[in-house]
């Protein structure tokens, strides 16, 4: 239909075309909408969104070093670190200088903690010197070069001050290196050590071992599911309490639980010897492994798979399948061409949900996992709260987001995001 | 004035009003046994002589961070904080604890001995306060040994002689120092060696020989706990768990006290408080860490006070009535080979040693 008649465009009743009319009426529509959601908009954004890109965003800062030693990161920039030649006496004037200002604000030992991440050696450097430099006065006396290689030999040596110069930017893409197993050098980016390689396994672990987790829910979820979709209300509800009788219980009593159940002398093991499969002496290695951390972590999130598949499932007609069946298909053909593709949507919500929370997840890993069924995250954990480096816990932590985004991306490409329901 | 003044101002007033003003001061411990301690010795006779009233939060192994984001976000709402001696100096290289002048600040011992002196060496960081030592070191199943109850550290890695799984601390420190110990290297070099590469590598190399006997552990009841099932025959963890599995729960586990790791745990005050409230923890501390009051602690935990004039007025064990002193880690028949954990070296070490452990601990 056109909104130009053979007499100009259609006018509303009050005399407006009906076209800007319609507009204004659906502008403040929107506008009522957008008032309505402000207030979890504004929420998230102060509560969620802004405390994230905030922390994320220290994966970069390294503004810390010129920050506190202005003058020397200025006199450093003119030093030429492939000489092999120590800095003249105008870097360690400057140095000098800065580390009166530092030491007075007590600021020097939270920067030889921030260098000690790229050198070892660091951090007592600093503490050492601040407590013998506060004796030194920065301009009486001059010349401090020898002075401060006798507080501490670490100023005479060269790699110190390359460590200096090379980390002396606000922005460093330092944490970030480190977060994928490789360092910032004075010569350019290098692999780190191989005795200290862990972090891109851990990655790899992480996900490899989601998916795991997220396959078994599937796998046992989806009988689950169906029952509860096809039982009289009576037993669903029954059923229904039983899945999220778990989910009332607190998280760590759960964890443990399935410590006493699995441990050498636990429940499992105890009756396994005691029918005689499995011999007295030889018990079964169920916890502190990673198929501990399988076992606990997918009867942990298991409800979260059930849930949507059931309410999918729920609204599958039963006639599909009894027409399917009297048009001559066999149980598995009406279940596998009619019921199943229909049921995908409940699957694919489910499994996002249960992949997002397993690769996340670090508690049930620290108490269930040993050594080899830990995951990255309780890396980051480490970082933040016993090492203190939050710089790399946000390289991390970025990483992480960034390849959930793309596999959320790919789940797209190949399933569709439309084909997810919660119901 | 500004918004988060006026807020502050007003929920203070409430607060006021609400309390009848009674005041309320936030202390930071570990909880369990250990709070419960404090408590009897410090907070009950505190707020008894004061009417403050005492709030305890047990964040005391998240206490490094969440200080440094309260400090960041200029909210700092705990007023004393229980810590272990290594995040004492790492809070004051941060600037996160107020420098603390023991001679001024702290009680002068009964006989009139300066607190600097009565403290002595536990005086580890200007900003830290020592409260008690207490120890890592062994417990073993009696039952479970064999004939031979074992008496040096290095049955840990006499697989042969002990066989069974045991527990270890799931980080470098304390592990590291014994394995090189029990690979020949002397007491006074273990550190030397430490520092460098082939040295780490050797101390990694020594516990590779039970790495398929270990079970990690993350918390401190967990090797009580893992005794009591029968899952380890010997493991590592703070003396005062093992004397509460031993007297308290009459487990059947005794104690290995060779190359026991002395650390400390004290207090700290949080940099940026306000005066009036720095006043209040002061003087609580004050009162907290005289000789009295430390050596009362001890008839609830078995820690060892960190006052050289408390020693000699440990006493009884306030429920159990045994005498505290035989289960001092300090106590001489105890303390025959210890060893001190290296403040500045792990301060200094530890991040680069912790990754190299925890991808060999991954291999």
């Amino acid at each position: 239909m056109s909104d130009i008649t053979a007499d100009g465009p259609v006018l509303a009743a009050d005399g407006t075309p009906l076209k800007r009319s319609l507009a204004r009426a659906m502008r403040r529509q929107k506008l009522r909408a957008l008032m309505l959601v402000a207030p979890l908009l504004i929420f998230v954004l102060l509560t969620f969104i802004f405390p994230i890109v905030n922390m994320l965003s220290r994966s970069v800062q390294n503004d810390i070093v010129v920050n506190t030693l202005p003058e020397t990161v200025r006199a450093l920039g003119s030093w030429d670190a492939s000489s092999g030649q120590l800095p003249d006496e105008a870097v360690y004037a400057a140095f000098t200088r800065d580390m009166a200002v530092a030491i007075e604000a007590k600021k020097h030992t939270r920067l030889g903690g921030r260098l000690n991440y790229e050198k070892t050696g660091f951090s007592s450097m600093f503490r050492q010197s601040g407590r013998k430099m506060k004796k030194l006065d920065p301009v009486a006396d001059a010349p401090f070069k020898d002075k401060l290689i006798d507080i501490h030999k670490g100023w005479g040596d060269v790699e110190t001050w390359k460590v200096l110069q090379t980390h002396s930017g606000i922005f460093t893409s330092g944490y970030f290196l480190n977060a994928i197993d490789a360092q910032k050098t004075p010569d350019g980016v290098a692999w780190q050590p191989e005795e200290k390689q862990i972090l891109l396994k851990l990655f790899g672990r992480t996900l490899i071992m989601s998916l795991i987790i997220t396959g078994s829910c599937i796998m046992l979820g989806y009988p689950v599911a169906w029952l509860l979709a096809n039982s009289t209300a009576r037993t669903a509800n029954l059923l229904l309490i039983l899945v999220l009788l778990p989910f009332w219980t607190s998280l760590l009593v759960r964890t443990s639980a399935w410590k006493v159940m699995l441990q050498q002398n636990g429940v499992i093991n105890e009756v396994l010897v005691w029918i005689g499969l499995v011999p007295d002496a030889d018990r079964l290695i169920l916890i502190n492994n990673q198929f501990g951390t399988i076992v606990a972590m997918t009867h942990i999130l298991l409800p979260f798979m059930i849930l949507p598949m059931y309410s999918v499932m729920q609204t599958i007609p039963p006639s599909y399948l009894r027409a399917a069946k009297s048009l001559g298909a066999t149980n598995w053909t009406a279940f596998w061409r009619v019921y199943f593709p229909q049921s995908v949507p409940g699957i694919g919500a489910g499994s996002i949900l249960v992949f997002i929370l397993s690769i996340g997840y670090y508690i049930t890993p620290e108490i269930v996992g040993g050594t080899k069924g830990v995951f990255i995250s309780n890396r980051i954990a480490y970082h933040i709260s016993s090492s203190l480096n939050w710089g790399l816990a946000a390289a991390l932590g970025t990483i992480l987001l960034v390849v959930v985004l793309l596999l959320y991306w790919a789940y797209d490409k190949i399933v569709g995001i439309d084909n997810v329901k919660l119901g | 004035m500004k918004l988060s003044n006026l807020l502050a101002a007003s929920t203070a007033l409430t607060l006021v009003a609400g309390l009848a003003a009674a005041e309320d001061m936030t202390i930071v411990s570990w909880g369990g046994a250990y709070s419960a301690s404090q408590k009897g010795a410090y907070h009950d006779p505190y707020s008894a002589n004061t009417g403050v009233n005492i709030i305890n939060d047990d964040s005391s192994a998240e206490a490094v961070a969440k200080l440094r984001a309260m400090n960041e976000a200029g909210n700092v709402t705990w007023d004393v904080v229980d810590v272990v001696a290594a995040d004492a100096i790492r809070l004051c290289d941060e600037g996160l604890a107020l420098e603390i002048d023991a001679d001024t600040m702290l009680a002068d011992a009964p006989d009139g001995t300066k607190a600097s002196e009565d403290f002595g060496d536990l005086l580890v960081s200007d900003c830290f306060i020592p409260q008690i030592v207490y120890s890592t070191t062994f417990g073993y199943r009696t039952d479970l040994v064999g004939d031979t109850a074992p008496t040096s550290v290095c049955a840990v890695f006499d697989t042969d002689a002990y066989p069974g799984k045991r527990s270890l601390e799931k980080r470098p420190i304390n592990n590291m120092e014994w394995a090189l110990l029990c690979d020949g290297v002397a007491k006074d070099a273990v550190y030397d060696v430490l520092a460098t590469e082939e040295g780490q590598n050797q101390a990694l190399a020594k516990l590779d020989t039970i790495k398929d006997d270990v079970i990690w552990w993350s918390a401190g009841a967990d090797t009580p706990q893992l005794l009591a099932d029968g899952e380890v025959i010997m493991g590592s963890t703070y003396n005062g768990r093992l004397f509460a599995a031993i007297e308290e729960q009459k487990q059947p586990i005794g104690m290995l006290w060779d190359a026991q790791v002395f650390d400390l745990d004290g207090w700290i005050i949080p940099a940026g408080l306000s005066p009036e409230r720095q006043a209040r923890a002061l003087d609580y501390i004050m009162f907290a860490t005289d000789t009295q009051r430390l050596a009362d602690q001890a008839q609830y935990i078995s820690y060892g006070p960190a006052r050289k004039s408390s020693a000699p007025l440990v006493g009884k064990h306030k429920t159990l009535g045994i005498d505290m002193a035989p289960h001092m880690p300090t106590d001489p028949n105890n303390a025959k080979n210890t060893f001190l954990y290296n403040y500045e070296f792990w301060a200094d070490y530890r991040d680069d040693i912790d990754a190299k452990f925890q991808a060999w601990l991954a291999k």
